[in-house]
């Protein structure tokens, strides 16, 4: 399989709220990358989990499963998904495949921390 | 706290995903019962009802040498003809592209078909994405289960034909027939039949490996109201209204 291009940073936000920062590809090869970093929020008890796309080069199919699996992962734990950063056609491909139904898309990071 | 892998590519977002639609229209059904697609929504996992999902199958194509890009190319361009018998699949012919919309009209279990050899579901899925690696399918609102399905091809110690499935059953009569088994049991022996005809296309031997998930195990109460547009009841009722249909074509063209 080809080799995953992701790289994320987890950093606290507010006193529940972490963000977490895409670098790169989200697709099959980036499932270790982001439920680590799914892991290390949960670990330091975040309630809020927020997706920053700001700097997210590309997405396939398999990379929205992904985020699906993350979305229940995260429901499991009574932990709220939030997104921000996406541009216009990745918004699009959440509306597509109904992710925008579950997972609170803002424009921006204080946007997403006061929705929290 | 970081976490790092690394890799190449770059891709069109835009030529590579559908563009969202408000409801689904067949552009050519072909010969395909067209009951359950058009004016429906897309379903995807998170709309479903019933457990949700996660199978992979795998085959590796042992005794050829082909590219997984070539390999997803022919399966793009021959679509339908790796289909087990019954299963019909209407839809662009010689290729898929992000948009399309087919139709399927499917056989039940064991290939079993209504009377004159009419389908016992039809129902359909877009093309939501499609690269040179991979291309992935939606349900609609009615089809057995809500949710992705991912055909994609790699390089693993030879090359290796992958589909994936996300989903939940998308309502209670569907979940029933999954917990019973055989929901899962003729899902499981469809793909694995399509992997095989794959491979005897490309002349290569092999054999279907399988690994399930149990993504959550809950069920999703508030979708249960989509038994309403169980595409297998609709398709019964449709095949049952057969012969009114029939009596009432010849009235009309005796009255003209």
């Amino acid at each position: 399989m080809s080799v995953a291009n992701l790289s994320t940073q987890v950093r606290k936000a507010s006193s529940s709220a972490f963000v977490v920062d895409i670098h790169g590809e989200i697709n099959a090869q980036a499932e270790q990358a982001l439920m680590e970093a799914y892991n290390q929020a949960t670990k330091a008890q975040a309630r809020s989990i927020i997706l920053n796309f700001s700097d997210l080069s590309y997405m396939n199919s398999s990379g929205i499963g992904l985020l699906v699996t993350l979305l229940i992962r995260a429901n499991r734990q009574k932990q709220r998904l939030l997104a921000y950063g996406l541009n216009e056609h990745y918004r699009q491909i959440f509306e597509l495949t109904r992710l925008n139904e579950a997972i609170a898309i803002l424009d921006g990071e204080s946007e997403a921390l006061a929705a929290v | 706290m970081t976490t790092e892998a690394k890799g190449p590519s770059q891709r069109d977002v835009e030529s590579t995903w559908a563009k969202p639609v408000d409801k689904l229209k067949v552009s050519d059904a072909g010969a395909g019962i067209n009951l359950n697609v058009d004016g429906r929504q897309l379903s995807s996992p998170l709309r479903g009802f019933g457990q949700m999902w996660q199978k992979t199958y795998r085959i590796r194509l042992e005794g050829v040498n082909i590219d997984p890009q070539d390999l997803i190319k022919a399966w793009k361009e021959n679509f339908p003809k790796f289909w087990p018998e019954g299963y019909r699949f209407y839809g662009r012919v010689g290729g898929m592209q992000p948009g399309d919309v087919a139709l399927l009209n499917l056989a039940g279990p064991g290939g079993v078909k209504g009377p004159g050899s009419m389908p016992l579901i039809s129902t359909g899925v877009m093309v939501i994405y499609a690269d040179e690696e991979s291309f992935s399918f939606m349900t609609p609102e009615g089809h057995m289960f809500a949710g992705m399905i991912t055909f994609s091809a790699f390089q693993e110690s030879g090359t290796v034909a992958q589909i994936q499935a996300l989903f939940r059953a998308n309502d209670p009569l569907y979940e029933i027939s999954f917990r019973l088994g055989f929901g899962h049991k003729s899902e499981d022996a469809f793909w694995h039949q399509t992997l095989q005809n794959l491979a005897a296309y490309f002349g290569a031997s092999g054999s279907v490996t399988q690994k399930n998930i149990l993504v959550d195990s809950h069920v999703q109460w508030s979708q249960a109201g989509n038994l309403w547009q169980n595409a297998a009841i609709r398709t019964g009722l449709y095949l049952a209204m057969a012969p009114a249909r029939w009596l009432k074509g010849i009235f009309k063209r005796e009255a003209a």
